[in-house]
């Protein structure tokens, strides 16, 4: 098992190969459908954004609320699709990784290649388990979204598959149901 | 008449919600354990046991199973013989919704205009269906579902001499259009006949049934185990990343039709399929 943190260098990331397994601890922040809406539009005004996304990794999660004693609730990924439309200029502002689930566009497969960046699967469903891997959360943008909210965890051995490495190698290509 | 006051349909509900988020049902971990032993692909296994150990950690912790703690679908089977008493049944199912998603941290997910999308921030209103039967019970079930899957799901409306292949073929084109999004291995129902909505409505309520429960007509059983074997052929398995476990059960509820027609309506749910249910 590969151990990386977050921040993300980019020695790191290249060294990543499809299909690892890998273990992430350091800081993450997540964003899903409406945070990406926000940031797209804000983008397209052309002001600055609240938020420096430069290296970030990016998580397409939605957490529940955390209850007593526990820094997070359930926390597992949601699907990474749909945050397609929205991914090329978001890795265009440096966001050096994501984290989701499923497949992506050719889109986004190309821009990851071109940007050197990574992105990772977590496995769907299993929130529960995943919240025992965060250590500290709180909101740090856009807190009226609740959920939709971006959040900032920091995180130790977060367990992940690299989905699309660097080199544009997606785990997914040959999945024979999909050429079918 | 049997009084029954709403005041206790709201806290069955608010009960059952916790209940659903919570405890993976019996009949879905079931089906998950016996796929560990099927399964040759070692990654594929190492996800299904780490479907396990979230179900345990779940339970124990009283934390959400999944995130996506769903908008909640509320089946409600009112006997014609029971009197509601105190106020609105409406309002008393969406108070017992908000109560558990409030004090369980269950997450709102529900917006309140499907174009402007501001979060309800209590996860109502529910989704309800209400069937007037026999008798003087209430039955009520809680099946709080995820997007993921629920947006893959579909109908199609075929011509009455459609052959069985090709109602075989939109299903498992349905599974594999859903392929990575819909947190495979899945759980199917299956809503044919009736008209577009009662097939939907079939759909939902067939992921209701018990995993490994099969329709009472001998020729709709030998579709769902022949679907089954065909999806689970497919080798999308657990996350879409290969393996024989692609689906872990699939149900047809079924109902008469029009002489020109021949709904069939798929709804999809992820291996975290969630319901909870209780008569009172």
């Amino acid at each position: 098992m590969i151990k990386i943190t977050a921040p993300l260098e980019k020695n790191v990331i290249k060294k990543l190969k499809v299909g690892d397994e890998v273990l992430l601890s350091g800081v993450i922040f997540t964003a899903r459908d409406a945070a990406h809406k926000r940031l797209s539009d804000l983008i397209k005004k052309g002001g600055r954004l609240p938020i420096n996304l430069k290296e970030a990794v990016i998580y397409y999660c939605g957490p529940t609320p955390p209850p007593p004693g526990l820094p997070i609730g359930s926390c597992g990924p949601t699907t990474s699709s749909r945050m397609d439309r929205f991914t090329p200029e978001l890795i265009k502002l440096g966001i050096s990784a994501m984290i989701g689930k499923g497949d992506r566009s050719e889109e986004v497969r190309k821009a990851i290649k071109n940007n050197k960046c990574v992105y990772f699967l977590a496995t769907g469903g299993i929130g529960a388990l995943l919240a025992t891997k965060v250590k500290s959360a709180s909101v740090v943008l856009f807190k009226d979204l609740g959920t939709e909210a971006i959040h900032r965890l920091e995180v130790k051995d977060f367990p992940l598959i690299v989905g699309i490495d660097s080199q544009g190698r997606d785990i997914y290509a040959k999945a024979k149901w999909k050429s079918e | 008449m049997r009084k029954v006051s709403v005041s206790k349909i709201r806290d069955t509900v608010a009960d059952l919600c916790l209940k659903a988020n919570f405890e993976l049902r019996e009949d879905v971990l079931a089906a998950i354990r016996a796929a560990v032993d099927n399964e040759t692909e070692a990654r594929a296994r190492r996800i299904l046991e780490s479907i396990i150990e979230n179900a345990r950690l779940a339970k124990s912790k009283r934390l959400a199973i999944c995130q996506d703690t769903g908008i909640v679908v509320v089946h409600l089977q009112l006997g014609q013989n029971v009197s509601l008493t105190g106020g609105s049944l409406i309002s008393a199912i969406n108070e017992g919704v908000s109560r558990a998603y409030m004090t369980g941290c269950l997450r709102s997910s529900v917006v309140g205009d499907v174009r402007v999308r501001k979060n309800t921030m209590n996860n109502t209103p529910a989704v309800i269906h209400t069937e007037i039967v026999k008798g003087d019970k209430v039955k009520i079930t809680v099946s709080p579902k995820g997007f993921g899957s629920e947006n893959k799901s579909a109908i199609k409306m075929f011509i009455p001499t459609a052959s069985d292949e090709e109602i075989e073929d939109f299903i498992i084109e349905v599974v594999k259009k859903a392929g990575t999004g819909a947190c495979p291995p899945v759980i199917l129902g299956i809503g044919m006949g009736g008209t577009f909505d009662e097939a939907s409505l079939l759909a939902k309520k067939a992921l209701l049934e018990p995993v490994g429960s099969s329709n009472p007509k001998p020729h709709m059983a030998k579709l769902e185990r022949e679907l089954i074997s065909k999806i689970n052929s497919l080798g999308i398995g657990p996350m879409g990343l290969g393996g024989k476990t692609t689906i872990l059960g699939l149900r047809i509820l079924d109902y008469p039709t029009h002489i020109a027609g021949l709904p069939v309506a798929v709804n999809v749910s992820c291996h975290a399929t969630r319901s909870a249910e209780r008569t009172i």
